[in-house]
């Protein structure tokens, strides 16, 4: 869920420019394209993901790749309670040590270290099996390990951003991709994680760096790529879900233009399978800049969500695209009241501070 | 490892069933039961009468003190249990889901402690 806040603050629509309608289907092209590049390649293919399984292996001899599967279950059951899942799956299965999960989450290293005595204590003495999953159990238990990865991402991401969280999170995310390789979703998980991934030195800063402000030479061209072909791989098992969704929304955000039409599309799908406010939120945001700031503002006016300054400081930007200042001054106090992290406040304030300085109405 | 299977559920939801409606819950709960039994997973389980027949004792300072109701006056009571032996925790939430006063209440399960201190140990 972070990661959506965030994120719809950087999608925050400001100049209006009109989407190319066709990109999607010129990015399904291309990928066509690509895609019979590659079936020619399919021994380097093989080759490839055979290393890559054999490097993470390498990662840790004693343990067969089942049971590093089986492992990431276990500490994602979801008898476990969800801050215990997060740091028993980085220290069990990312390796890293109470101290570095402690000093991740900004928790004192004692409460760390009981949280995780505790959930393996739940672990043995409730007896949460070590398997993976039989079939009819392994939808849902899948669900709750790429929750647990996504959350780790999440926290990792910011702002502001810590390294160590981002890197563990892939890793683990593509760990699993490699382990199930039929299952879209962990392939979708992993491409989100690493086209989200792929703007992170765009994004540090003292304030809040847009996505439309972000120096777009920063990104990383080898996490896009890879997060890319992973998406594609994920779409050709014709399983769409929500991950693979929301990676093709961060793939689409990498584009040269953004194609908002099909960025609103691709949240309507969304909110079709997982309704929530904050995907609500998003996709009046992209219809905004797909349709105009009337049409964002009447989608965000239905939106459920009290108390969360996302949803003021979007209406905000909106209104002071229309020229609507006054209205757009106001929302952003409403914002800034109900306590948004630190660079999220300077950018908020630095927004309402010119705004303040405006003399009069300047149109989109 | 064997399990405790707690049913909670609210009291008056229950009184608010017809005699017809009970008597359905009641041929449910001897389904599920039976089961347990076909499994070999039945080792106990009974139902409990109201929480205002249920009485609280505690000893202080070597003195017992005897109360009228239930440990806590909660809108969810302890009205039922099964004991039940299962494989893992796994196996105890689906035999749990199974139960008919899950559709309408709450299923807590507990695993007991010497079989624990077995797979410990």
């Amino acid at each position: 869920m972070q990661d959506a806040f965030a994120q719809a603050l950087e999608r925050w629509p400001r100049t209006g420019i009109p989407g190319r309608p066709g990109a999607w289907i010129q990015t399904v092209a291309r990928n066509a394209a690509i895609d019979r590049i590659r079936r020619a390649r399919t021994l380097d293919r093989k080759a490839e993901l055979l290393a890559r399984a054999e490097a993470a292996e390498e990662e840790d001899v004693d343990t067969l790749p089942d049971e590093r599967l089986a492992l990431i279950f276990t500490c994602c059951h979801p008898a476990l309670a969800v801050d215990a899942q997060v740091a028993l799956t980085l220290q069990a299965v990312g390796g890293l040590t109470a101290a570095e999960v402690a000093r991740a989450f900004l928790v004192p290293e004692p409460t760390m270290a009981q949280r995780l005595v505790r959930a393996k204590r739940k672990i043995r003495a409730a007896g949460i099996p070590f398997r993976v999953p039989p079939d009819h159990l392994l939808p849902d238990r899948i669900t709750a390990a790429l929750a647990t990865l996504y959350l780790i991402f999440n926290a990792g991401y910011g702002p502001p951003v810590r390294d160590e969280l981002c890197d563990e999170a892939i890793r683990l995310g593509k760990l699993l991709a490699v382990l199930m390789p039929d299952e879209p979703e962990a392939l979708g998980l992993a491409a989100l994680m690493l086209l989200h991934d792929a703007r992170r030195d765009a994004r540090r800063g003292e304030t809040l760096v847009l996505l439309e402000d972000q120096d777009s030479s920063l990104w990383d061209p080898a996490r896009i790529g890879e997060g890319r072909r992973l998406l594609d791989r994920a779409l050709r098992l014709r399983r769409p879900g929500p991950y693979q969704l929301q990676a093709a929304i961060a793939s689409l955000h990498l584009e040269d233009e953004t194609d908002w039409p099909q960025i609103a599309a691709l949240y309507g799908e969304l909110a079709a399978r997982k309704p929530s406010p904050v995907v609500e939120l998003n996709r009046a945001v992209a219809v905004a800049m797909a349709d105009g700031p009337e049409a964002g503002l009447e989608l965000i006016d239905r939106i459920d969500l009290p108390g969360y300054y996302l949803v003021h400081s979007a209406r905000a930007d909106l209104l002071r695209r229309l020229g609507r200042d006054d209205e757009a001054a106001a929302e952003y106090a409403r914002a800034l009241a109900l306590d948004p992290s630190e660079q999220e406040r300077v950018f908020l304030s630095e927004r309402l501070r010119s705004l303040r300085g405006r003399d009069r109405p300047i149109s989109a | 490892m064997q399990y405790m299977l707690l049913i909670h559920s609210s009291e008056d939801g229950w009184n608010a069933l017809t005699e017809a409606e009970q008597g359905e819950m009641y041929a449910a709960y001897g389904t599920f039961t039976q089961a347990l039994r076909d499994k070999g997973a039945f080792v106990a389980g009974d139902q409990l009468a109201g929480a205002s027949d249920a009485t609280t004792v505690r000893v202080r300072d070597g003195e017992t003190l005897i109360t009228d109701g239930p440990f806590a006056e909660t809108k969810e009571q302890l009205g039922g249990y099964y004991l039940i032996e299962a494989e893992s925790l796994d196996e105890a939430i689906e035999w749990a889901a199974r139960i008919p006063g899950a559709r309408y209440g709450t299923i807590e399960v507990r695993p007991l402690v010497m079989q624990s201190a077995e797979v410990a140990g």
